[in-house]
Formats: structure tokens, sequence, C-alpha cells
């Protein structure tokens, strides 16, 4: 089991070089003149005007809370898949129940307006 | 004794034994040399990867694409590779620089990671977790983190917008992919890779569940980030997305990444529900089941680009109306549809595969009826707001 692991960390370490190497050789052989306007923040020629760090509209967060809603359920329902061969019919149906409360949720995010892009 | 990987395997484990080695070592090595390979392999696919999608996204744009590099400019993709080496890295004055140049390792990273639970063949996995599909959403969803990370360091609005719509997008794709790989974990009753495709040896799962092969398929498109889904990167809107500011090979990293990534959905699709290493005498030959994935694989990768290549972009606003009021209520039906169906056909004893393939096609034709109701509707509100009414007469007389 533990063996296992090892395999996943070791082609985690494996992906991660490969993408480092390329560039490391590039910080050896690739050219390095930085001046003021090469490395100015890149708008199309137009100087840029206040901080980079734009504020985004909260509206943005409620799609983030919906989404944890819907991950935390998986969680809660992959057991519940795997085990399904060995469930009983009702605990099937408690399994869709779950998933209608959820619906709910969905459906009164909807309502609220919480799913339109602005 | 008949699997050739498990004699290679036991060959070279008794070899090194031989020699002197402990047994615990002689495992431990042959692990990481294995992922060493695997890993190495899926990186150099890259590059045959790049070559395949231009020449296959010129010929369908009536081009010839790369063609003089090489013999039928298969060597373009190294050509390229080599002039982004050497090219200069540009590091943004007010970027964060240790962020700034982590965020491609961390995008390549979790491609590859997938990796590492993938059956390729009867006896041939990385490793056999039993939480492989667990494990493929979790390290999938890796990549974002590096975009966002790539978005936020580089001190410009544009990368922020874009690494914003991306990180959006993503996770709400997130949620009918789930929801539909719930279904095959349902059918197959493990979440191990290998179980998964050992279960469809009777009949694949794109037969039993059809809807939620098509929802995870472009729900994963979505999650590669590619046409018609490849908001992050609209030129039109935000010049280029989170990596605006990136240049030379840090650039081509997250390109390698993004192919990859495609080439890895369309293996995760081979491999969930069309079966992945099953196919006929694959029993008596197991070198035939490597043949079959990579065929699968490379069938699925080239309606990847094919879909690519036929579908505009949509704006932002579509597509997350497009997940939220459209994906996720038909995975969630699709979903309760199944457990409830495939339970009552398994007690009543009918058939699996006739019960859930007509509960599909009925989904289907709700769908297709309820989305025609709502176009229409639309399309008269429109036609009232729009037009006045003394027009519409002379119209309807000529």
């Amino acid at each position: 089991m533990s063996l296992d692991w090892l395999f996943i960390g070791t082609i985690l370490v494996v992906g991660a070089g490969m993408a480092a190497l390329p560039i490391a050789l590039n910080m050896i052989i690739g050219p390095r003149k930085p001046n003021k306007i090469k490395s100015e923040t890149y708008e199309c020629g137009i100087e840029t005007v206040g901080e980079a760090w734009v504020q985004i509209k909260g509206q943005y967060y409620i799609f983030g809370l919906i989404f944890l809603i819907f991950d935390i359920e998986a969680v809660f329902m992959f057991p519940w898949a795997v085990a399904y061969d060995r469930l009983q019919f009702y605990m099937v149906l408690e399994g869709v129940l779950f998933i209608l409360i959820l619906a709910g949720g969905l459906v009164y995010a909807w309502r609220k307006g919480a799913l339109e892009w602005v | 004794m008949s699997d050739p990987f498990t004699t290679i395997d036991q060959f070279i484990k008794n070899l090194l034994i031989g020699l002197g080695l402990e047994a615990e070592v002689t495992e431990v090595a042959l692990n990481i040399v294995g992922a060493v390979v695997l890993g190495l392999l899926v990186g150099a696919t890259a590059i045959i990867l790049i070559w395949a999608e231009r020449k296959l996204v010129a010929r369908i744009q009536d081009r010839l694409g790369p063609n003089r590099v090489g013999p039928y400019g298969i060597l373009q993709t190294i050509a390229d590779g080599l002039k982004l080496v050497t090219k200069e890295v540009l590091i943004p004055q007010g970027a964060d620089r240790y962020v700034f140049i982590m965020a491609p390792l961390i995008v390549v990273t979790g491609v590859i990671g997938i990796w590492a639970v993938m059956p390729l063949a009867p006896g041939l996995i990385g490793s056999d977790i039993n939480v492989g599909l667990l494990y493929v959403i979790a390290v999938g969803a890796i990549g974002t983190l590096g975009i966002m990370m790539a978005g936020m360091s580089s001190n410009n609005k544009y990368a922020l917008l874009g690494a914003f719509r991306t990180v959006a997008q993503m996770l709400s794709y997130t949620v009918p992919m789930i929801l539909a790989l719930l279904i095959p974990v349902m059918l197959a009753g493990s979440m191990g890779m290998s179980t998964i495709v050992e279960a469809q040896g009777s009949a694949w799962f794109i037969v039993l569940a059809p809807l939620a092969a098509i929802i995870f398929f472009i729900s994963s498109i979505a999650e590669v980030g590619r046409a018609p889904f490849d908001l992050l990167e609209a030129e039109s809107e935000i010049v280029a997305g989170f990596h605006i500011e990136y240049s030379g090979i840090a650039f081509g990293m997250f390109f390698v990444g993004e192919f990859i990534h495609a080439f890895t959905i369309a293996a995760l699709f081979s491999v969930i529900f069309l079966g992945g290493w099953q196919g006929p005498a694959v029993e008596s030959f197991p070198l035939l089941g490597l043949f079959y994935f990579i065929l699968k694989t490379w069938f699925m990768y080239f309606v990847v680009i094919w879909v690519r290549s036929t579908l505009p972009r949509i704006r932002i606003d579509q597509i997350n109306a497009f997940n939220w009021k459209f994906m996720t209520p038909l995975a969630l039906v699709v979903f309760m549809v199944t457990a409830i169906l495939d339970k009552l056909a398994v007690e009543a004893g009918f058939n699996r595969a006739a019960v859930l393939l007509a509960a599909n096609a009925i989904i289907v034709l709700g769908t297709l009826f309820l989305l025609r109701a709502y176009a229409t509707s639309q399309r008269r509100r429109l036609e009232v707001t729009e037009r006045p009414q003394v027009q519409r007469s002379e119209a309807a007389s000529d």
C-alpha cells in the first residue's frame, strides 16, 4: 500500500522536474537583458493605471460557495456509490433524498439570482 | 504467468535479488524507476500530441500545417521547444518572482500525476489505489491552483481577470463531472481504476450510462479549458488571459501542460467509459490490451481536437449558465434516475442495460423538449420586444 503512494509521490516529483528542467536550462542558456520598458506590465502599449490587484465583485464568491456545497457532497456520495451493490432499496432512496435536498439548494440559488454572471 | 508484465516484473525482481539486493529495496527501487519511466513517457508524448493537433486542426481548416521540419513536419515541436528554451523569460516588474516561476511547474505536475493511476493494460498500472477516481479528481484540480498562481503573481489586470474566470469555470464544471463520475463508481462498485475497467468486461459503461459519459466529456473539456470553453485565454477580451506575462519556455510549459491534460482526459474517458484495455482476445494476449487502450485514447483525443476546431468560443456568462442551469440539473437528474432504476432493475430481474438505456433515452427526449420550449419562448419574447407590430403585419402580407 505505501509502495503505491511512493509511486505517486515519485511521479509527482518527475512531473515537476520535467517542467523545471527546461526552465532551469533557459536560465542558463537563455538571454537575460531586462530593461525598464521591457519589464513593464503588458497592456497592449497603454501604461497601467493604478494597482493590478483589482477587486472582483462579491457575486463571484457566491459561485465559490455553491461549488463548495457540491464538492463536499462528493465526499459523502462516493462512499455511498462504492457500497451501492450492497445497499437495500430504501438506502438508495435515502441517497437520492440527500441529492434532492442539494438540488433544492441549487433551485433556491437560481431563484435568488445567484447564478447570474456579472 | 501468461501475463507478460507480471513476468517481466518478476524477472527483474529475481535478477536484482540474485545480484544481492534485499527484496524490499528491490520493490522500492522498481517503483521509483517505474514512476520515472511513466512520467517521462507521458511528457515525451507531448511532442507527438502538439504535432498531431496542429496537423489535424490545419487539415480541418483546409491548411497544410507544419510540413518543413522533418518528414510531415514531425520534428516541428522539437524545433519550437529549442527556440523557446533559448528565448528570454521576462519577469515583469512587481511580479512575485517565485510564485511566477512555480506556476507552470504546478500545472504540469497536476496533469502528469493523474497518470499514476491510469490502467494501461491488464496488470500494468502505476499504483492501483482503491481511491483512484477520487485521486484523479483531486490531482486534476491542482492545475487550477497553478493558474490562479500565474494570474495573481503576474501583476497584470488581464492576467488576474483571466485567472478569476478560469477558476470560476473550472470549479463550476467540477460539479457535473463529479456527479457524472458517481455513476461508473456505482456500476463498478469501486473507485479503483483497474476494478472499473474489469467491471466493463460484459458491457462498456458508455452503453450503460451514455448521458453520464457525455456530461463527463463536456465538463472535462471545460476543465482543460479548450475551445469552446477557452475563455481563460480569450484573445479578443482579455488579451491572453492568465499567461499574458509569460514568455519563452515558461509559457511553453503551460502549453505542454494543456496538451497533456487534453490527452489525459481522453485517456480517462476511454478508461472509465470505453472499457480501457478491454477488447477482443485480451484475455489470452494482455499486450493487446495496451494497444486497445492507446487506440481508444487516440480516438478520444481526435474527438477533442475535432470539437475544438468545430465549435466557436462562447461567452463567459453563457459558459456559466450552461453549467449551472443545464449541466448540473441534468447531471443530478441522470444520477438519481440511474441510482433508482438500476436498483429496481436488479431486484426485479430485468436486463440492466436495457432499463438504463431506455431511461437515458427518455431523459434525452425530455431535455430536448424542454430546451425547445425554452428556445421558442425566448424567440417569441425577442420578436415582441424588437419589432413593432406594424412591420410584422407587413412582413406577413408579403
